[in-house]
Parts: structure tokens; C-alpha cells; sequence
């Protein structure tokens, strides 16, 4: 049924990376990124390619899970695949036709690229998969508390974001129903034209959109009466808390940077 | 009389092949009748709802058959979509469904789907509007200002306007005040006795069934456990009890009466029946 | 002394020509079980969001526990006192996860880390969902929503709770299991329950009934008194439970049975009695 798939990607589980605070998580994925932009050479790439599979292996999350989250960037990444195989013109002409010249240079620089892109996006898919949406948007929001300071919404955001994760099922279940009620009642929602089909959703619409604003409105009340008046003086049940582990983890981030650099000065 | 309504060992499986499969029903062979008011019982879980949505064809069933008048109802599309016509469907709280600027077209909905000309649908919208006691007055409001018993009323009259040969209804007296209910029983039973349609009542008041059910038929863990007049099932307590269903308090009185030594017979379960039956005792006792 | 007390309350809705509320005094003592009862629209649930100051009164005052909800600085003692719990279960809920939502109340709160967890603990334990205290609330059923609701006004430590028909969404099971967990509360720990309803069967373990008709108390009393007036209620569009309309009806007709017996077991006694003698 419609309620049961899960949301967000997140596959639990109980290993090391799984048990990292989420803020610690976020920062390493920061980290990660600009580690990545530093490589410039074979040996660069294969060390980010190297850390890269081995927080996947401890993460214990399937390959063909990560495939699956590569699968709709695919686009993206033969795109910036081709572009840099044809406007790099480095090293020995390999095939020349029209506009199209392909150097020797230009395929090392494709592949690079490609490579680049696909850990970038194994990285972050590393932190969704490995990290319940609830304790990213916590840890979110400890992260940027410091920009209360400037007045930004921190904590609004925040708990915005978690309201949103809470209603998703509850939304899903409503519109499965009232989609069901419309269909008992001839509606189509199937077949017909764009336009046609378009105002057939008027049907399904128009009662979610009432039901959602009735549900805010009796949220609001249920949230004011158990107290809730902002997130000044606000205390957690969960207080996230640093553990060895996570010390240990951005002692490794700060040596994967620290070593990006190093290569980055030689120029490998 | 032919039945309306028959299935013929209707089993559906959620998720099959996974690791959520869940029969929610299994082999149910059933039969409705026209004019027949039939209450559906049964606890949440049990497999009613599931089955209620094979009869006008939202689910398709994992096996087995629903035949409608006769035919299979999912033996083409057409069928399958004809069968919402004939067999209307009024879900839980309906009046979440509504959705048109008027009470007027949003009861319109379902015979516009008909594809019936203008005349016919103004026709069937005052009919079913009359039906549930909406007046000509409201027809230009907008849903969304009327009280929740209008707008129960109004959502059912959307069902009705499609003129259906069988009328299932789920739990439409939810969350009524004890007013709003009667009002609702008084349309149904009004629209049965006016077009002879079989209704299906969903419901968890024992009292309301026994009031107004030609028939009950209880559903456990995804079968039919009792299927008879009210009397006959009525006269079953404990096994009732045992499914987690209450008895009408008439009826849980004449048990408690007849555990004191009284001699009330086991069929009782209306307020009316007991009332006589005391009271001939008490001319009895008076002699 | 009273933990609720209305003086003269009046309550109109802005943009309403007519009155919701049209004077009503009611002292709630602290550690009873009182129900309210009345039709759609008699007031009952605008006096529950009166009871803990979500709506202020256009005439008269609230105290809860001394205090005039009217008062802003204090606004935050009064709905730590006074808990609500409402009727559609879904629309309560804030978060994904029970315990996280049950801690919503006392970390508003600003309550301390540790003591929160000891809190939502015991919550949870209180209303016998302490086993599901990790899972999804939307996989659950009507009645253990609730009763999640329930625990998650019970962290605040509230001297009394308030339910809006509660189970007016629920199935008989569901409903059973949230009268029997806040019966319980108010019997073993001494919490003041008002609970609105329009089951009749909700009310008989109840220490009074109040009935709400168009803004006004019409009655008042212990549960079994109330229910003797049969005309009344009649009149209200409130049904009567059939023992006592049996009573009701046996009497016009010449029997003497006393319309105070209430459960089924009482009531037969009282038939069995009179037919002896």
C-alpha cells in the first residue's frame, strides 16, 4: 500500500557510520566535497576513490543501492563526461571531424570528471541512506544555530522541516482515500487529455488542500496547548552528543584533507 | 429473486510475494438481494473494508470472483467502471470528499461521470438531495459553510444521485451526535424502502444494527463468522464477546435477566421486545 | 478547592452575530471525573479551549488553579495545569517517531534532558505504550494514537486533563482503551479528568455529568440523576442508556422501579426485585 513505502532513503542500520552523529556527518560530507576539489591528478582520485568505497563497505549499504541513486543524475554526468572530452585540447590528437576534436588529454579529463561527480554524489548519498531525515534536520539545526544571531529562522526551519517528514504518510494515506471516494463516484483520473486530466485532479485537490488546512489549523491548537511558543527556552530529550568515534571520524577527515593538500602541492 | 450482488471465493492478498504479504480476506462466498438491509460487522482489521472495495471494483481481487447482476465485474474495463454506477460507495466521513463551489454540482459529480444529459442529472440531483433532506435552498451554498451533519448528508446525496442498485455505506453515523445519527438512519432507510435498492451497512453500533438490519453478517480475521437474521446472531453473545464485538444492551440485559432465573426468550435484542417481554412477565407475576 | 472555575462565562467567536456561551459557572474539583455532555454545537468543545486559554473569554473569567487564563505573563502556567487531548488523534501528533512526540510538551518546557526522558518514560508506561515508544505513529491504530496523545499531555505533569471527545473516531476497541486508561488516571493518580463526550455509555463511571445545551448547563449532577431526568435529555437530542429507558418505560406503565439503576447488572436486579413482589 501507498503508506508503507519509505521516505527520504534512509536504510537503518547499526554500524559505525550509521551511529555518527549526524553532525559529524554533515561536516565530513563538507569536508569530503572539498577534498575532492582538491584532486587534480591519478593519484588524488584514487585516494578519494579509496575513501569513498570504504565508508560505503563499513556503511555495509548495497552498491546497487548507490546505482540506484545515481541512476537520475545520469544525465548530468555524461553531460559534463562529454563536454570535457571535447573542449579539452591537451596532448596528441586522437580524431578530429568538424568541431569535434578529441585529445588524448580530454579523455583523461572526462574520466576524471566523471569520477569526480560520481563520488560527490556517492558521498551525500552516504550521509541520506545512513542517517534518519529527523536526526539530519536535528542536526541541521544545531549546526546553523549560530546564524540565530543574524536573525535567519533557524529553529522555524527546522522544526518546519520535521512537520513536513511527520505528514508525509498521514497526506499520502488522506489522498489514497479521497482518490478512492472520487473513483467510487466515476471519477478518472487515468486516461483523457493533458487538460482533461488536469482538471480531473480538481477533484482530489481541492479536498486535500481543504483537509491539510483544517489539519494545520487543529495542529496549531494542539501545539500551543502542550505549551510549544517558539524555540526560545527550549530544551531536547535528545541531546546530541560527541563521542569518541565522532573525534576519531574528523581526525580522519582532517588527515584525507590535510593529505588532498599535500598531493594538491605536487601537483598529483 | 436473484441476488444482486454474489462472490464467489474472494481472497486479496496485500503485498503479495513480499515479505508484508497479508490475506485480508479469504474465500468469501456471499450473496446480497434487493431491498435487503444488510449490517456488516465486524472489529477493525477484520477484512470488511478490504471486501467492501471489491464489490463496486476499487480493489481487484488476488482470486475468486465478484458478480454483479450477473456478471463479473472485472471481466473488461468497461465492466469494472460501469460497476461504480451500479454500486455506490459512500466511504468514511465522506464529507471530506467534497469538493465543487455548490452543493448543487458537487451532487452532480457522479451523474455528470454518467455521462447523462442535463435534464437527467438536475432530476436525479433534486431526487437524491430529497432523499437526505437537503432543501433547494442550499443548492447554491458552498459546502464548506454548512454544519457536518449537512455536509455528511450532502456527500451521501453525491452517491445516491447515481441511482445505485446497492448502497454501501461505512460507518456513516461517525462521529454524529446522537440527533445527526437518526437523521442519517431515517435517509437510508427512507432510500431503501423508496427504490428497493440492497443496502450494506458498515457499522460498530450493535444498537444500530439491530434496529434496522434485515441481516447481519460479521466479519473475522478475514472471513464471514456469522451470517443470519439478527436473532440468530443476537442470540450468540459469547461468541460475539469472543470476536471483541459488543452485543445490543437489550439484548446484554435479557441475558442478565434470564442469568436471575427469568424467563425472557434468547431472541431479544431491541428496546421494544424486551419492554413487552418484562412487562408480560410482570402480568404474569400480577396473577 | 476547584481546579477550573468559570464566573459568568461568555464566549463569541469573532465574526459571530450570536453568543456560544451565554453565562456559564462551573466549579471542577480537583481529582473528580466529570463528564460533559451535549449535541453538536451546545458549547462543549469551545468550554474545553476556554479551560486552558487557546480561546479568552469575551464576558466573564476562567481561574485555573487561582490563576485568570486572561492573564498573558502566566499563560504557560495554566496550560501546564490544564492538559487538552483532542478528538482526531492524527492532527496531535508532532512527531515521527512516539517518545520524540511525548517529549514535545515537557521540552517546550524547557525541562531538563534527563528529567524529560524520566518523564516520557513513565508517560508511556502510565498508558501502556511504552513497547511502541520507537515506533512510526502513523502505523498505529486509532486508539493507541490517542492514547500517545494522552501521554504526551501526561509529561507535562498536568493536575488535570481535558479530552474533546476523544473517541468520537475510534472503534469500540479503541474507545474502551482510552475510558479505561483515563479512568485510571484520575482513580489511581488523582488527576482531575473532564472528558466531553456524546456517548452516554462514556459517562456512567463518571462522578458527575454536566449537560450542555445552547451555551447553557441544563443539568448537573451525579451521573445517575442526570440520567433520570429521560424527558430532559430526550429533549436535548441526547439518547439514554436502555437500562434506564427500560425503567423509563416500564414505569409509565405503572411500575415503580427506580430510574437510578444504571449498569445492566442493576438494572436487572431491580426488574427481578419488583416482579417478586
Amino acid at each position: 500500500m501507498l503508506k508503507d513505502i519509505t521516505l527520504g532513503q534512509y536504510f537503518p542500520g547499526d554500524t559505525v557510520v550509521h551511529r555518527l552523529d549526524p553532525r559529524t556527518k554533515l561536516i565530513l560530507v563538507i569536508v569530503f566535497i572539498a577534498a575532492l576539489f582538491l584532486a587534480v591528478d591519478w593519484i588524488g582520485y584514487a585516494v578519494m576513490f579509496a575513501v569513498t568505497a570504504l565508508c560505503v563497505r563499513v556503511s555495509t549499504i548495497k552498491l546497487k543501492s548507490l546505482l540506484k541513486g545515481l541512476k537520475p543524475l545520469i544525465f548530468i554526468i555524461l553531460l559534463t563526461g562529454i563536454l570535457n572530452l571535447f573542449y579539452t585540447k591537451e596532448g596528441t590528437v586522437l580524431f578530429d571531424w568538424w568541431i569535434f576534436t578529441v585529445t588524448t588529454g580530454g579523455i583523461k579529463r572526462a574520466f576524471l570528471m566523471v569520477v569526480r561527480i560520481m563520488l560527490l554524489i556517492c558521498g551525500t548519498l552516504l550521509l541520506t541512506y545512513t542517517t534518519s531525515p529527523i536526526a539530519l534536520t536535528d542536526g541541521l539545526e544545531m549546526l546553523l544555530n549560530p546564524l540565530k544571531k543574524i536573525k535567519v529562522p533557524v529553529h522555524e526551519m527546522s522544526m518546519m522541516m520535521s512537520m513536513a517528514l511527520r505528514f508525509i504518510p498521514t497526506l499520502i494515506e488522506e489522498t489514497d482515500k479521497i482518490m478512492s471516494a472520487q473513483k467510487a463516484r466515476g471519477a478518472d483520473f487515468s486516461t483523457g487529455k493533458l487538460t482533461e486530466r488536469a482538471k480531473a485532479l480538481l477533484p482530489l485537490l481541492v479536498p486535500l488542500f481543504v483537509s491539510s488546512f483544517r489539519r494545520a489549523d487543529e495542529l496549531a491548537v494542539a501545539m500551543e496547548s502542550r505549551c510549544y511558543h517558539g524555540g526560545e527556552g527550549r530544551t531536547r530529550m535528545k541531546t546530541l552528543r560527541l563521542a569518541r568515534r565522532d573525534w576519531l571520524a574528523f581526525l580522519a577527515g582532517a588527515l584525507v584533507l590535510g593529505g588532498m593538500i599535500v598531493l594538491r602541492v605536487y601537483g598529483l | 429473486m436473484d441476488a444482486v450482488i454474489k462472490t464467489e471465493k474472494l481472497t486479496h492478498t496485500y503485498s503479495a510475494g513480499t515479505p508484508f504479504e497479508k490475506t485480508a480476506i479469504r474465500d468469501i462466498d456471499v450473496e446480497f438481494y434487493p431491498g435487503e438491509l444488510t449490517a456488516v460487522i465486524g472489529h477493525t482489521g477484520s477484512g470488511k473494508s478490504t471486501f467492501m472495495q471489491h464489490l463496486n471494483g476499487l480493489l481487484a481481487p488476488t482470486a475468486g470472483r465478484v458478480l454483479v447482476d450477473g456478471q463479473d465485474i472485472f471481466a473488461t474495463k468497461e465492466a469494472t467502471r460501469d460497476v461504480r454506477f451500479k454500486v455506490g460507495l459512500v466511504f468514511q466521513y465522506p464529507e471530506y470528499q467534497l469538493f465543487e463551489e455548490t452543493v448543487y454540482k458537487d451532487i452532480a459529480f457522479g451523474p455528470k461521470n454518467m455521462k447523462l444529459s442535463e435534464a437527467e442529472v438536475d432530476e436525479r440531483v433534486r431526487e437524491a438531495a430529497g432523499f437526505v433532506g437537503i432543501g433547494e435552498e442550499l443548492f447554491e451554498k458552498s459546502p464548506l459553510e454548512l454544519s457536518g451533519g449537512q455536509k455528511r448528508r450532502i456527500a451521501i446525496a453525491g452517491v445516491i444521485a447515481m441511482r445505485p442498485r446497492v448502497l454501501i455505506l461505512d460507518e456513516p453515523t461517525a462521529g454524529l451526535d446522537p440527533g445527526g445519527c437518526e437523521e442519517i438512519i431515517g435517509n437510508i432507510l427512507e432510500y431503501r424502502a423508496r427504490t428497493g435498492s440492497a443496502v450494506l451497512l458498515v457499522t460498530h453500533s450493535m444498537d444500530d444494527a439491530a434496529r434496522i438490519a434485515d441481516r447481519l453478517v460479521v466479519f473475522h480475521e478475514g472471513s464471514i463468522a456469522m451470517d443470519g437474521t439478527p436473532e440468530e446472531v443476537f442470540s450468540r453473545p459469547a461468541e460475539l464477546t469472543a470476536m471483541g464485538l459488543d452485543v445490543p444492551q437489550s439484548a446484554a440485559i435479557a441475558q442478565a435477566l434470564r442469568e436471575r432465573g427469568a424467563d425472557i426468550p434468547g431472541s431479544i435484542y431491541t428496546l421494544e421486545q424486551l419492554k413487552a417481554a418484562v412487562a408480560a412477565l410482570g402480568k404474569e407475576a400480577a396473577r | 478547592m476547584a481546579i477550573i472555575k468559570t464566573e459568568d462565562l461568555h464566549f463569541t467567536y469573532e465574526g459571530d452575530e450570536l453568543e456560544t456561551l451565554h453565562g456559564v459557572n462551573l466549579e471542577i474539583e480537583e481529582g473528580s471525573f466529570v463528564a460533559v455532555l451535549g449535541h453538536n454545537g451546545s458549547g462543549k468543545s469551545t468550554l474545553a479551549k476556554l479551560f486552558n486559554g487557546i480561546l479568552l473569554p469575551t464576558g466573564g473569567r476562567v481561574l485555573v488553579d487561582g490563576i485568570d487564563t486572561a492573564d498573558e505573563e502566566r499563560v504557560l502556567e495554566v496550560r501546564r495545569t490544564v492538559g487538552l487531548v483532542f478528538q482526531n488523534p492524527d492532527n496531535q501528533i508532532v512527531a515521527n517517531v512516539v517518545e520524540d512526540d511525548v517529549a514535545f510538551a515537557p521540552e517546550n518546557l524547557g525541562v531538563e534532558s534527563s528529567e524529560i526522558r524520566r518523564r516520557v518514560d513513565d508517560a508511556l508506561k502510565t498508558v501502556g505504550m511504552y513497547e511502541y515508544r520507537l515506533h512510526a505513529p502513523h502505523l498505529l491504530s486509532g486508539g493507541q494514537k490517542q492514547r500517545v496523545a494522552i501521554a504526551g499531555v501526561l509529561a507535562m505533569r498536568p493536575r488535570c486533563i481535558v479530552l474533546d471527545e476523544p473517541t468520537a473516531m475510534l472503534d469500540p476497541v479503541g474507545r474502551r482503551e482510552v475510558i479505561s486508561t483515563v479512568t485510571r488516571l484520575c482513580r489511581e493518580q488523582g488527576i482531575t479528568v473532564v472528558l466531553i463526550t456524546h456517548h452516554m455509555s462514556e459517562c456512567v463511571g463518571a462522578d458527575r455529568l454536566v449537560v450542555m445545551s445552547e451555551g447553557r448547563i441544563v443539568a448537573d449532577g451525579a451521573p445517575r440523576e442526570v440520567f433520570s431526568q429521560v424527558e430532559l435529555l430526550k429533549r436535548e437530542g441526547l439518547s439514554v442508556p436502555a437500562t434506564t429507558e427500560l425503567i423509563y418505560e416500564l414505569d409509565a406503565e405503572g411500575w415503580t422501579l427506580p430510574l437510578t439503576a444504571l449498569t445492566v447488572d442493576e438494572c436487572a436486579d431491580a426488574v427481578m426485585a419488583a416482579l417478586a413482589r
